[in-house]
């Protein structure tokens, strides 16, 4: 143990100066490489159950009977990688739920959007965002029915002009305060549609139903 | 004990994170668009704050002054990203409310601040007092002008309040009107707010001093 006198001498010195602040900054790595190394799998457990109540959320119940969070096929959208879940009943393919992300105001926003065989939206909820409280975090079912005026919609409803927010002349509203947020949500979706026409005929192909 | 009454008054009122140093600007204008959001912001920084006094006043005597602050922003940093972590793996609910909040906490110079001033030179349970004093003293101020701001902007008061506290506290979320002014809930309105809750707490401490002075006049 050093005496309070000695460390007296020592602190003013640059190598305990530079010796004090490696240690610090060695623990602090040590301390957050352990908790990483604690926490990933419970988060990984968390998101996956999260996953799965969304997925739930914009499929209709009685359309399912696998389970599609595992049902995945690894795709991309231009740069975007997406996830596109299968969901299926009797081995059929029903839907698909593209698991995408958009570039919102405050970061990256993460989607699910689900699409029916006839082209049709399904539903859409939002994962995970860094929007501002209060202002962008309105896509949240939480917060606002906002995502809610997606269901039902495809790509003539309306038609693909009007895919947009309303202040660009677009048939969505965006919220007061907080365009950048509706409007990367509106474009994703859309987008997805369009994935989905293009490449629906690959993924239903892509794994035989087992 | 006097020493505790000081701290306290100082965390709650006289030194005021926000109201009296006119620290933390950087939340206090971008989350306190609701009262509620406040109030995450809030409890979320008063848990930081205690751990990080506690941590920088028990390894005082070990730090040398000309390397202080970068040891006391990694301290601080990965205490924050040690809290972010436990609570997305362990309490998934909460981090999903509160989880936008943690993250902004780093950038809260409060924490460095009472660090820096208070912390480092004091014993470790007034450290700790200190810390809790003035991360409530910091919660009413975010809850102030989120209420402010909410009502005047929103026409609503404490709305999604059980998103954070639990179906419980339901019975906090009011709906006054519909529509209100946007600038409140835009930038500008924070520091409209804050400009109006700085004169009103000069004006009612001008108020106080002056009574004092007529009283001791009078005596």
């Amino acid at each position: 143990m050093i005496g309070n006198h000695s460390l007296e001498r020592l602190r003013p010195t640059i190598p305990f100066q530079a010796a004090m602040l490696a240690l610090t900054v060695m623990l602090a790595s040590a301390a957050l490489g352990l908790a990483d190394r604690a926490t990933r799998q419970p988060i990984a457990d968390a998101v996956a159950a999260d996953t799965r109540t969304s997925l739930a959320q914009v499929l209709p119940t009685d359309s399912y009977d696998n389970d599609p969070t595992d049902d995945v096929i690894d795709a991309r959208d231009g740069d975007v990688p997406v996830a596109v879940h299968v969901a299926r009943k009797g081995g059929v393919p029903t839907a698909v739920v593209i698991a995408t992300r958009a570039r919102g105001y405050g970061g990256e926003i993460g989607l699910v959007v689900g699409i029916s065989r006839g082209e049709r939206v399904l539903g859409v909820r939002i994962t995970r965002h860094a929007e501002t409280p209060g202002l962008g975090d309105k896509i949240e079912i939480a917060k606002s029915d906002w995502v809610t005026s997606f269901a039902g919609r495809h790509l003539a409803d309306p038609e693909p002009a009007k895919w947009a927010v309303r202040k660009d002349g677009g048939a969505f509203d965006q919220f007061a305060g907080a365009t950048i947020t509706p409007r990367a949500v509106v474009a994703a979706v859309k987008r997805s549609l369009e994935l989905y026409r293009r490449e629906h005929a690959t993924w239903f192909a892509l794994r035989k139903p087992s | 004990m006097s020493d505790y009454r000081k701290i306290l008054r100082d965390g709650l009122w006289d030194n005021n994170m926000i109201a009296g140093q006119l620290l933390a600007m950087c939340p206090a204008m971008a989350v306190t668009a609701s009262a509620t959001n406040g109030l995450g912001m809030g409890l979320a920084t008063t848990a930081v704050l205690v751990a990080s006094n506690t941590l920088v006043s028990s390894v005082r005597h070990l730090v040398p002054s000309a390397v202080r602050i970068p040891i006391f922003i990694v301290l601080i940093a990965s205490l924050v990203t040690l809290v972010d972590l436990s609570l997305n793996a362990w309490l998934h609910e909460l981090y999903k409310v509160l989880g936008l909040f943690i993250a902004l906490i780093v950038v809260n110079c409060g924490i460095l601040g009472r660090a820096e001033s208070f912390a480092s030179k004091s014993k470790l349970a007034h450290s700790a007092v200190d810390g809790l004093a003035m991360g409530i003293g910091f919660t009413l101020m975010m809850v102030a002008i989120g209420a402010v701001r909410e009502v005047l902007g929103s026409g609503t008061l404490f709305a999604q309040a059980s998103l954070l506290l639990g179906p419980a506290f339901a019975f906090l979320e009011l709906k006054l009107f519909d529509g209100g002014a946007l600038l409140m809930v835009l930038p500008p309105g924070g520091f409209l707010v804050l400009g109006g809750l700085l004169a009103a707490k000069r004006a009612l401490e001008a108020g106080r001093q002056r009574r004092g002075v007529v009283v001791a006049q009078s005596a």
